[in-house]
């Protein structure tokens, strides 16, 4: 654990570096707004005062860190889960559809991944049009899937679903075409020489030696899956969702609001590559990996 | 039987045909107009069905003689792009009609082209022109097959053009609100993504250089760099709208935060590229750190930089259509998105879509090719 505690410091003081420079940047983005108000009220107020006044307006510019925190801390354990304002509740909400877009990116990418893998016609004719479609700014066509899904009758979780879903598809079978090309020619021959069959070497070379690939181009999916979900959530002007927060912090003008949301999205997300990470390492260790 | 390879695609589409023959009318017209012959009805493949028939039947058994493989590929080519255009010629007019027949046909035809496709992989020319031409056209005859279903499908059976436009309206449109297109890719493209990804990409160049220069620095970024590149940072679109306005320098402001922690991630991890040989070499030459640096370190960590640069290309222009969807003035291809999704215009939203998709391309592409061209030495350039 020397290298964890290597970092430690470094990335301790330079998060704290932030918040200090998080600091000022709330006063000096909130003081004109301040200085208008005390004007209008006929207020002279020492530094410290103003300052203190400029951390606690109820629609700042850059609401300061605490303000977020007790924002998030509200909403997060002290309403009861079931208010469409606590945002464990609007975080489920977005959590629920990407894990769906998540399971059926990963499923699509591999099915894909193994045709891919297989049929050489497929190699030559799909994998360039994948890569290509990486360039594609593929968030574009969110709102359209989720309006003329709506338009026939189809709303709620599988639009939302269905571009998560399309965001976290190509990274599982660009990962997963290559880990299933990895087993080296030696051992193509070896299994050649064992009289394998195309299915045994399949399920007994090509998947185990694919793993490490599913796992590291999964975790770069889920994250791609909440992006779409979130993003998926915004044109409707959804009723609930870490994006619906998103926009309708917008709308009013609630900064805290969003900061919270925010929040809310990256905790999420960190949660989400945590637990692919996770299962990937407990993965790794039941297929007998030793650490490197 | 020396002369005959069977394939099984081949076999399928004209047992397809031979289906579609006995099935009898392909549109509902032309049924009605059997069913009652006296009187006279316009119908749709008046004189073309037998001929369409012929044509996949005959490219059919032809791909299946023994003759080199190319004369096959060109058989099936022709074949089942000649049937298709027939098909969806002849469907003009009666969008909707279509019966069963009709989609064993396109069936076929598309079998016929998954043939050629099948014959074009297993080619493997010698000559480097031949199989860079191989490499375009397999994709390309992909690529143009799903269009052609496409339109085949949503005129055929009649899809609500809400739904899903068939791609020559798509076309039509784009031909049509070239002036509008103009004016959001300006917008969207010229003022907002230019500006922040290079603003974002050298930000997070420099900050990688001074994390560089300062290990703790550098130990202290780098997992929170890596950390951040999972979060939603799009997310931050409605601050920056509120902060910024609804021009756009709001836009501009999320690609530079979406884009600056790719590259100073990339850009630490290519500075450490370089071998230790290398770096002992330069010592022993009493190089200093900036020549180090600018002599060895950097062109090492081209290739790093170069896959930072592409990342961004596609992130940058999806922050600043997402950040649209915040607000805007009237113009941008995120805000014509957004409006003509509610307006119910769907086939404006696949001309900006497609616009999107080939801005995206060729950014991609013009920053693939200033990489070729400067890491001319990298193996995977050099490899032929």
């Amino acid at each position: 654990m020397d290298s964890f505690r290597d970092k430690l410091i470094p990335v301790t003081s330079i998060l704290l570096g932030v918040v200090v420079l998080w600091y000022i940047f709330a006063v000096v983005l909130n003081a004109p707004f301040q200085r208008d108000l005390d004007r209008r009220a006929n207020e002279t107020s020492g530094t410290v005062e103003f300052i203190g006044k400029t951390l606690s307006q109820p629609k700042p510019t850059l609401p300061a860190p605490h303000q977020v925190a007790v924002n998030f801390f509200e909403n997060t354990f002290l309403r009861p889960i079931t208010s469409t304002r606590s945002l464990v509740y609007n975080a489920w909400v977005t959590l629920s559809s990407t894990l769906l877009g998540f399971a059926f990116g990963t499923a699509l990418g591999i099915i894909i991944a193994v045709g891919i893998v297989h049929v050489a016609t497929l190699d030559r004719s799909l994998m360039p049009w994948i890569i290509a479609s990486q360039t594609i700014p593929i968030l574009a066509v969110a709102p359209m899937i989720i309006v003329v899904l709506a338009a026939i009758g189809v709303t709620g979780l599988i639009p939302k679903a269905m571009i998560s879903t399309y965001l976290s598809f190509f990274p599982v079978t660009v990962g997963m075409v290559k880990g299933l090309r990895s087993p080296e020619l030696m051992h193509l021959d070896l299994m050649h020489t064992y009289n394998a069959s195309a299915s045994q070497t399949f399920w007994k070379l090509r998947v185990p030696a694919s793993v490490p690939f599913l796992f590291t181009s999964m975790k770069v999916a889920v994250a791609a899956s909440l992006v779409g979900a979130i993003v998926g959530e915004l044109p409707t002007g959804a009723v609930a969702g870490i994006g619906a927060k998103l926009l309708a912090g917008a709308y009013y003008s609630q900064s805290v609001d969003i900061w919270s949301a925010l929040v809310a999205g990256s905790v999420v997300a960190a949660l989400l590559v945590m637990v692919v990470g996770i299962a990937g390492r407990l993965v790794d260790r039941a297929m007998g990996g030793r650490p490197a | 039987m020396n002369w005959l390879k069977p394939s099984w695609q081949a076999v399928l589409a004209i047992l397809l045909c031979l289906v579609a023959l006995a099935l009898g009318a392909m549109s509902k017209p032309e049924a009605a107009a059997l069913a009652d012959p006296a009187a006279s009805f316009d119908y749709s493949y008046f004189g073309l069905k037998t001929p369409m028939i012929g044509l996949a039947v005959l490219a059919g058994l032809i791909s299946m003689l023994r003759i080199s493989s190319l004369a096959e590929a060109v058989v099936l080519f022709i074949g089942a792009h000649l049937v298709a255009w027939m098909l969806i010629s002849g469907i003009t007019g009666f969008e909707g009609t279509a019966l069963a027949p009709y989609f064993l046909l396109l069936a076929a035809a598309w079998l016929l082209a998954w043939r050629c496709v099948a014959v074009l992989s297993g080619l493997r020319p010698t000559a480097k022109g031949e199989r860079m031409a191989l490499r375009l056209i397999i994709p390309a005859i992909f690529g143009a097959w799903i269009l052609i279903i496409w339109e085949a499908v949503t005129r055929g059976a009649g899809i609500p053009f809400i739904l899903l436009p068939p791609p020559s309206a798509i076309g039509a449109r784009i031909a049509r609100s070239l002036p509008v297109l103009g004016a959001d890719v300006r917008q969207t493209i010229f003022k907002a993504v230019i500006f922040g990804y290079v603003v974002g990409s050298s930000a997070g160049f420099l900050v990688a250089i001074a994390a560089d220069r300062v290990p703790f620095l550098r130990r202290g970024l780098l997992p929170i760099g890596n950390m951040v590149s999972a979060l939603p940072i799009i997310g931050v679109a409605p601050i920056m709208v509120m902060w910024f306005g609804f021009d756009w320098p709001s836009k501009a402001a999320v690609v530079i935060i979406m884009t600056f922690f790719p590259m100073l991630v990339n850009t630490v991890a290519g500075l450490a590229a370089s071998g230790h040989m290398e770096r002992d070499l330069m010592r022993t030459y009493a190089s200093s750190y900036w020549p180090t640096l600018l002599k060895l370190r950097l062109p090492a960590a081209a290739p790093f930089i170069f896959n930072a640069l592409k990342i961004n290309s596609t992130l940058a222009l999806i922050g600043a259509i997402v950040a649209e969807f915040f607000g805007t003035p009237v113009v941008g291809m995120g805000f014509r998105i957004s409006t003509e999704v509610g307006r119910m215009n769907i086939d404006m939203v696949w001309a900006e879509i497609a616009v999107a998709a080939l801005a995206g391309s060729v950014f991609y592409g013009v920053v693939a090719l200033i990489e070729r061209a400067v890491t001319f030495w990298h193996p995977s350039v050099r490899g032929g």
